[in-house]
């Protein structure tokens, strides 16, 4: 199925007669290059992918146990312009969203003013209730967020998730960068390309800056679930570039409410750690008793301030799409401004109303779980199978508060290298925003995810999508 | 910063994994040529002896399939029933470099990622000429890691990966040697004839010892000075005493780091006092066969030493 002509991120909406304004020299680089020589460098940079053991695992596929995120190296590109738009809305909604979750920890202003309804927060399977009266350093709860972005024409984007509890994939901004720089040089003289590699340094920064009071230069670690996660690469990736310890949760010990790890000396005193292990396994005393990832007393250390856990436990709220629907609510509410990125539009089918559009209309619509990731537990109604589109409807009846319905909109497509040429294909973008002590930066790039089969709007690398770089151009540069 | 006990054990364990997989790479090799030199019979005597080298002589009588040099072959490279074969001792390097990824060079990395690659998806080792074409890729790999550590900073990592070679290789060349005295003469052959010369050529090409040889002795292969190579001779990389003279010396790396010493440090240094000031003669009162089973318990006494000093996990 495809939708009709969707905005294309070259060609606009002119089906590949003429290059928007200031896409001529990447139009002409890829027509130029002999297809035989982009699939080379495709081929090097997945081959390169391969050796650096750049790989993601795929849960529930034995076979492909190890597979390498398909790479694409016709790069997509943001102007000056369209940057400063999207940095300074995902500014505004990543403290919007630090400020909505401290509150739903403290005071709930938010759900006393009748902004946001009580249920959807305390009754949320994301709350976190051992956490509820936590102080963090600077009330910040979300220190590092990934926000989804989907463009459907010249200026129209729209946020789609917000991920607040670990969001993963910036080693792929990194190391897409890194290839294409190795080869495709010729595209860093065409254009004036903002540099990304400041990542691990801001990263580091961050950490240092929320480690708790009176702890001198303070020691942070990464916490991984181990090398067979499937975020491993990039878990070891960021902390030896930002480096700091990279520790798994047998390394930890609490003692009195302070956290220590285990080295070759004797045992050393954390004060920072970011964890990349979800909630549910941080700590088997008060979560699942049967964690082997966590570390036992973590959450009494954390509670008693000695620890600084980023991101905070409990900031999965953010993450639920039913909350997402009140976003902008939630932005006016904290920023008092409107919200500059707008959401998509989304039912709650937890609404009668709702739930009756939805079923009404399900084979235009995607449905979601409320507390899904990974691209699990959904349905494109458009490419959705009859029978498909039946399970999902009797699931809806069942549990309808489990599902929000949003329109099947025209992603934004990219020239992409397929067997058959360069064709379009479908984007999201995914930039990652750091929140400090001393504030709230993002870096100039992000992730692009590309649905690598044709008409395909699922990006998700576990659902068969790739990734390509992102170029944000510096202000000088040629594009408007 | 200080590095986590696990890391430091993964690290060690790369380093004894990857000498175990070269080691075993080279007695293939070796024992192919040899083989090749010889009668039938002899060829399958040559197969067993390198089992026994490795540990697993009782394959060789084992029930279900019969044994010969294919299954000898495939149980020393591929197996994966066998953890000290090539495939599972470079699977495991690499589940370890995983594991300390964020310790590791790119290009160690690297090496040890190709070095797996390099065999993940044999299922047989085929012929003899296939086998060798393997053994090629894989010597080739290993020297990749060696190259690729000799790079690397000076540091725990570093160490810490050159201390589990030194305690393997130890470990390995002491059984190859105790095997070739004690199970290859085969009976009836007159020691010094036309076979005996082939197997003391094999023992000096496992260890990378022909040239050695030559230019030490500047004469015919001898049995006791073949012995005294392999054990005392500094200047051998892969002999006893060079292993030990790297342990200490790796072990005092960190003793001057931390000012700390322990029991794994004492342990390595009357190891090599003694090797200092052993010479053939006292091979020869003791017994070869029982000096290299001292070694190899002394070397897995160390071996505990380092893991409790380290706090290995």
């Amino acid at each position: 199925m495809s939708l009709t002509s969707p905005f294309d991120e070259v060609w606009g909406l002119s089906k590949g007669e003429a290059p928007r304004e200031g896409f001529e020299p990447l139009a002409r680089w890829f027509e130029e290059t002999p297809a035989s020589e982009l699939t080379r460098r495709q081929q090097a940079a997945e081959a390169a992918f391969r050796s650096l053991g750049i790989t993601f695992n795929v849960y529930g596929d034995e076979e492909a146990a190890e597979r390498i995120i398909p790479f694409d190296i016709i790069p997509r590109v943001f102007s000056a312009k369209e940057w400063d738009n999207l940095s300074a809305g995902l500014e505004q909604r990543v403290r919007a969203i630090n400020a909505f979750v401290e509150d739903c920890y403290g005071a709930r202003r938010i759900i006393a003013d009748g902004v946001v309804p009580a249920d959807i927060v305390l009754g949320n399977s994301q709350f976190c209730i051992p956490a509820v009266g936590a102080s963090p350093p600077h009330g910040i709860y979300a220190h590092i967020a990934g926000i989804d972005l989907i463009r459907t024409g010249p200026d129209e984007f729209f946020v789609l998730e917000d991920n607040a509890r670990t969001p993963s994939g910036v080693s792929y901004m990194l190391e897409n960068r890194e290839a294409m720089l190795r080869l495709c040089p010729e595209l860093f003289d065409l254009f004036p390309v903002r540099p990304v590699d400041a990542y691990p340094e801001l990263l580091r920064d961050t950490l240092q800056s929320v480690a708790p009071p009176g702890s001198r230069e303070p020691r942070c670690v990464l916490l991984t679930p181990g090398h067979h996660n499937s975020a491993f690469y990039e878990h070891s990736f960021l902390a030896n570039n930002a480096g700091i310890e990279l520790v798994e949760g047998r390394d930890l010990e609490v003692d009195d409410d302070i956290v220590w790890m285990r080295t070759i000396d004797g045992r050393v005193r954390v004060d920072v750690i970011y964890r990349r292990i979800d909630d549910a396994f941080l700590d088997p005393l008060v979560f699942r008793p049967d964690s082997m990832l966590g570390v036992t007393g973590i959450m009494a250390a954390y509670m008693a301030g000695n620890v600084t856990l980023v991101n905070a436990p409990g900031t999965g709220i953010a993450d639920d799409k039913a909350i997402y629907s009140y976003m902008p609510d939630i932005v006016r509410y904290y920023t008092g401004e409107e919200a500059k990125l707008p959401n998509v539009e989304t039912w709650r089918c937890r609404e009668p109303q709702a739930l009756q559009y939805t079923l009404d209309n399900l084979e235009k619509l995607v449905v979601k779980l409320v507390d899904g990731s990974g691209g699990y537990g959904m349905l494109v109604g458009p490419t959705a199978s009859k029978a498909e589109i039946e399970t999902f409807r009797a699931a809806l009846k069942a549990e309808p508060a489990r599902y929000i319905a949003q329109p099947t909109l025209a992603l934004s497509t990219v020239p992409t290298i397929t067997d058959k040429g360069i064709a379009p294909r479908h984007v999201d973008f995914r930039p990652f925003v750091l929140t400090g002590a001393n504030g709230v930066t993002t870096v100039p790039g992000g992730l692009t995810r590309v649905a690598l089969r044709e008409g395909s709007l699922v990006v998700n690398s576990s659902q068969g999508g790739g990734t390509k770089d992102s170029f944000i151009l510096a202000p000088e540069g040629g594009l408007s | 910063m200080t590095m986590l006990s696990r890391t430091a054990s993964n690290l060690y364990w790369i380093g004894r994994y990857m000498e175990r997989a070269e080691f075993t790479t080279r007695l293939i090799e070796a024992t192919i040529r040899l083989g090749s030199l010889s009668a039938h019979a002899e060829s399958e005597q040559a197969w067993k002896s390198a089992l026994a080298v490795v540990g697993a002589a009782g394959l060789s009588e084992g029930a279900g399939e019969s044994f010969s040099a294919f299954t000898a072959r495939r149980y020393l490279a591929l197996s994966e029933g066998n953890t000290s074969s090539i495939r599972s001792c470079l699977f495991i390097a690499r589940e370890n470099a995983r594991a300390a990824r964020n310790v590791l060079t790119r290009e160690v990395w690297e090496a040890i990622n190709r070095a797996w690659l390099t065999i993940r998806d044999r299922t047989s080792p085929g012929g003899t000429q296939s086998t060798l074409n393997l053994v090629e890729d894989l010597k080739s790999v290993t020297r990749g890691f060696e190259g690729a550590i000799a790079r690397m900073l000076r540091t725990e990592a570093y160490w810490f990966m050159r201390l589990g070679s030194m305690v393997e290789r130890g470990d390995n060349t002491a059984r190859l040697l105790d095997v070739k005295y004690y199970l290859l003469l085969p009976r009836g052959q007159q020691v010094g004839g036309a076979l005996d010369r082939d197997q003391w050529q094999t023992l000096l090409q496992i260890v990378s010892g022909q040239t050695a040889y030559r230019l030490i002795y500047r004469q015919a292969l001898k049995p006791w000075l073949v012995a005294d190579l392999l054990v005392y001779r500094p200047e051998l990389p892969r002999s006893l005493r060079a292993a030990a003279d790297e342990t200490v010396t790796l072990l005092s790396e960190f003793g001057s780091r931390s000012g700390r010493q322990g029991p794994a440090d004492r342990l390595a240094r009357r190891r090599l006092s003694r090797l200092e000031a052993g010479t053939v003669d006292d091979l020869m009162a003791v017994g070869l066969h029982e000096t290299l089973q001292d070694y190899i318990d002394e070397n897995a006494t160390l071996d505990r030493a380092i893991a409790q000093q380290f706090r290995f996990p």
